[in-house]
């Protein structure tokens, strides 16, 4: 595999040489073909290094500050030491947003996995037509902006005049005129749940289909002459064939879950009483909200870090997996 | 035999629910935004509506600023995403076709910078930013806004480009192309798909940030469409018909992209560029 590869890179000036006198002269081949990959990589590099290695870099220097709206005005730097993150870390409340995101993170997880690949399945049984139309649906929802879906799913689920409430009386559950959605802790993360799992589903769904038409037709026909279900199919034939679209899907969601602020924060800005703050919400509210820049970019650092071990098993497998392309 | 029609029966029936469980949120945004508003504000929703109105399309686009933030929406995206594509080709083509020394670190520094929590950033970037005195300007925002989604159209180009058969390139060569040109004519027209199905991703990335515009632009004149969005509501006091007609105005750029491109995107790539 390597062997090949050195040799496409190879071919390209030896080739350029073994035309004549057509190519201008070059100091060597070999010099070239070296640096080739690194000027091409330098514009992506620098520009991240730049804009996210310096704030993550900043980020970090702002946790170890007093920050202030005093100290912003007069541009003063109030070195604290790691005072911010022992207030953090002590805190009762840092602890409590931590636990509410991962567990907050998990249920969407789960939801998101299980209600995509069930209909990513269901797409694979279906005929043209009806696969077509669920698509579109998948897909309209998929493409929907955050932030229209955001303002649209406040109006579903308004207090007076919103649908959901209307249909849930009209089913019997009378209770549910008038009720406050955003009044309550747990219906309020309902209403985030909901609204998460129906933008992100059509992802899954629609990769999962994509990635079962690529499995063998013979390894389904092999099982069902063993008498194998429907149920048994997929544990023995499209969750092995699929483990690492399963793997990469399932972490890709724990991010995007576990960092959304828009519709957490939008929704209703953390609240009721901050009991719905995830922890990028919580970040902001301490930085932004009470002019605490430096504990604000603690909370950040420790976001980040809480982030990182959560996926630290996926991004040790993609890892791995690269070395093992070389 | 009963029971076959019934198993043939459900998964029908439960893709007509499920479609009709994912439209509706966007047929509400658009039915409210065309309703009167007696019909918005009924005790009995009003499922289709009867009397279309334009009204909220009126109120929504004669809001102060609109035209500045649709101009300001549609520069800050564009420029980035072309930017990143530009940025994103040349390293895209170094990690998927040459073997170099820090070649698995890069791509690990870019899988990182994929996950980055972007939103609790924004504090940091604001300090610098203002230290930089450059406040309420778009330039900061696209430049934020390349890195953002640089990553993921790095990693995705990666993977078009490696779709691309080797044998292509290699045999275009032979016939004593050079490796730009051979670039240039064989592979670059085969990655059409990918840089259309990847910038539609860092399109809806960028045309959708939120947090970034709200805290560095205050100035309204240099703000973007999500801000004046989430702000609309308040604004014009739960006026839901003009609400939900801006969420419709912001709404349909994305959709009309979406289905252009995810056709295009997801249709032939290489199909029997080698084969055959």
């Amino acid at each position: 595999m390597s062997a090949q590869i050195e040799e496409v890179a190879a071919t390209g000036p030896a080739s350029r040489t073994g035309k004549g006198a057509a190519p201008p002269p070059r100091r060597g081949p070999g010099r070239l073909a070296l640096s080739a990959p690194y000027l091409l990589i330098l514009p992506a590099a620098a520009v991240t290094v730049l804009l996210l290695g310096w704030t993550l870099l900043k980020n970090g220097l702002l946790s170890f500050q007093n920050l202030g709206p005093r100290q912003l005005i007069r541009h003063l730097t109030e070195w604290t030491g790691t005072d911010n993150y022992a207030d953090q870390l002590g805190s009762s409340e840092f602890w409590g947003v931590t636990g509410r995101s991962v567990v907050f993170t998990l249920a969407n997880v789960v939801l998101i996995m299980a209600l995509g690949c069930f209909i990513g399945l269901l797409l694979a049984r279906l005929g043209t037509a009806l696969r077509l139309l669920l698509s579109l649906g998948l897909v309209l929802a998929w493409a929907m902006p955050v932030v229209a879906a955001t303002t649209v799913f406040q109006w579903l689920f308004d207090q007076r005049f919103g649908v959901v409430n209307h249909v849930l009386d009209k089913l019997g559950w009378h209770s549910m005129a008038g009720y406050s959605w955003t009044s309550g802790q747990f219906s309020t993360f309902f209403v985030i749940t909901v609204l998460l799992v129906w933008q992100s589903v059509p992802f899954v769904a629609i990769n999962l289909y994509a990635a079962t038409t690529t499995i063998p037709k013979e390894l389904y026909e092999a099982a069902s002459l063993d008498g194998a279900g429907t149920w048994k199919q997929f544990t023995s034939v499209t969750f092995p064939f699929l483990k690492p679209f399963f793997l990469a899907t399932t972490f890709l969601e724990v991010i995007w879950i576990f960092k959304s602020f828009t519709q957490v924060f939008a929704i209703n800005e953390g609240g009721p009483d901050r009991l719905t703050e995830t922890l990028p919400v919580y970040a902001f509210q301490e930085g932004f909200g009470s002019q605490h820049f430096g504990m604000g970019a603690a909370v950040s650092i420790l976001t980040i870090v809480i982030l990182l071990a959560l996926t630290a098993y996926y991004l040790r497998l993609v890892l791995k997996q690269e070395e093992d392309e070389l | 035999m009963r029971r076959s029609t019934l198993g043939r029966i459900w998964p029908g029936a439960t893709a007509v629910v499920l479609f009709l469980a994912f439209v509706f949120p966007v047929y509400w945004m658009f039915s409210t935004a065309f309703k009167a508003n007696k019909d918005i504000v009924s005790e009995d929703p009003v499922w289709f509506p009867t009397s279309p109105t334009f009204e909220h399309f009126e109120r929504a686009v004669q809001a102060d600023g609109f035209w500045t933030l649709v101009r300001n929406s549609f520069t800050v995206t564009l420029v980035a995403v072309a930017l990143s594509l530009v940025i994103a080709l040349f390293a895209s083509f170094a990690v998927a076709r040459m073997r170099f020394k820090g070649r698995k670190s890069f791509i690990l520094v870019m899988m990182m910078a994929q996950m980055a929590p972007w939103e609790v950033m924004a504090l940091a970037y604001y300090i610098i930013v203002r230290d930089a005195e450059m406040l309420n300007s778009l330039v900061p925002l696209i430049a934020i806004y390349t890195v953002m989604v640089l990553p993921f159209t790095v990693l995705t180009l990666r993977g078009y480009v490696a779709a691309v058969p080797k044998e292509l390139e290699e045999s275009a060569m032979v016939d004593g192309c050079t490796r730009t040109q051979a670039f240039v004519k064989v592979i670059f027209p085969l990655l059409a798909p990918g840089l259309m199905a990847t910038s539609l991703f860092g399109f809806i990335t960028v045309w959708n940030e939120f947090p970034y515009v709200l805290i560095l632009n205050k100035d309204a004149s240099a703000q973007t469409l999500p801000v004046w969005l989430t702000g609309f509501r308040t604004a014009f006091g739960d006026d839901w018909g003009a609400t939900m007609a801006a969420s419709s105005l912001f709404a349909v750029p994305i959709l009309i992209l979406f289905v252009i491109l995810q056709r295009k995107a997801v249709g032939g790539l290489t199909s029997g560029a080698v084969k055959g």
